[in-house]
């Protein structure tokens, strides 16, 4: 299940919220909690889609109206269960053809308490296009767009912190 | 070691950032990048200096010149970039999760 350390991302979280309502936090509401940094459109974003259904949709919507595809639902099992494609490449594009897994798992721990865990896998296939990735970085979705984001974050934490 | 704030660091200087950019699209030389930016020869050796420790860019020897291109090597970053992205994310998650469950 675990992969090796190289190729996975893994999150832990408790989250003090019923089984049921943290699933619907995390899909049906994602618009609300995601982080405005973390797109790949050319203009800003205006909204992170989450189709609530097997083969459903992932997508965010940019102020300029255009929607950019990040992946698809692969299981919807709620409010246990999600797995979805994250389709986004290391050139920060959406590629059909490229699919890495992000796994959800949302335990009941108590009427108000869930164990959160999130797994995203096949990292190393980023491997396979690293060559792509960095000859790509000069388009315009590429490294000004990644440094971007990466500094949004970085600012996010430490006022956080 | 590949480091991704060594990393932002590296390219928050436009220059570097132009040069990284060049070798993007094709590997090449000091001198080669010298002609192509309004910049001298012993500053591209400085900011190529800064972007190799960042694991950025590598050097090759192509027979009796030293040729620079980007380091293919983006998987662990992009785990690194990835880590952090949900790191960022899922606290912003957590938050609004607990926070509207009265």
């Amino acid at each position: 299940m675990i992969g090796k350390t190289n190729e996975v991302v893994r999150k832990e979280l408790m989250i003090n919220a019923s089984q049921r309502r943290a699933f619907q936090a995390f899909t049906e509401q994602m618009d609300l909690w995601w982080p405005r940094a973390h797109h790949i459109g050319k203009s800003d974003m205006k909204e992170a889609v989450l189709e609530t259904k097997p083969g459903g949709r992932w997508y965010e919507v940019g102020v300029d109206g255009t929607e950019c595809n990040w992946g698809k639902v692969l299981v919807w099992n709620p409010p246990h269960k999600l797995v979805l494609a994250w389709q986004v490449t290391g050139e920060w594009r959406y590629d059909p053809n490229f699919v890495t897994e992000v796994e959800v798992n949302f335990i009941e721990k108590g009427p108000n308490l869930t164990s959160f865990t999130l797994e995203h896998r096949n990292i190393d296939k980023f491997g396979a296009q690293a060559q792509e990735i960095w000859s790509a970085f000069d388009s315009e979705g590429g490294w000004t767009g990644m440094l971007k984001s990466f500094a949004a974050i970085a600012e996010t934490e430490a006022t956080a912190a | 070691m590949t480091n991704p704030s060594m990393a932002l660091q590296a390219l928050g200087d436009p220059t570097r950032r132009e040069i990284f950019e060049c070798l993007a699209r094709r590997p090449l030389a000091v001198t080669d990048l010298a002609n192509a930016l309004p910049v001298s020869r012993p500053a591209v050796s400085q900011h190529l200096r800064v972007l190799r420790n960042a694991g950025l860019v590598m050097m090759r020897q192509r027979g009796t010149r030293h040729v620079y291109q980007v380091d293919p090597e983006g998987v662990e970053m992009m785990r690194q970039y990835l880590d952090r992205i949900w790191d960022s994310a899922l606290a912003s998650f957590k938050a609004f999760a607990e926070g509207k469950n009265q």
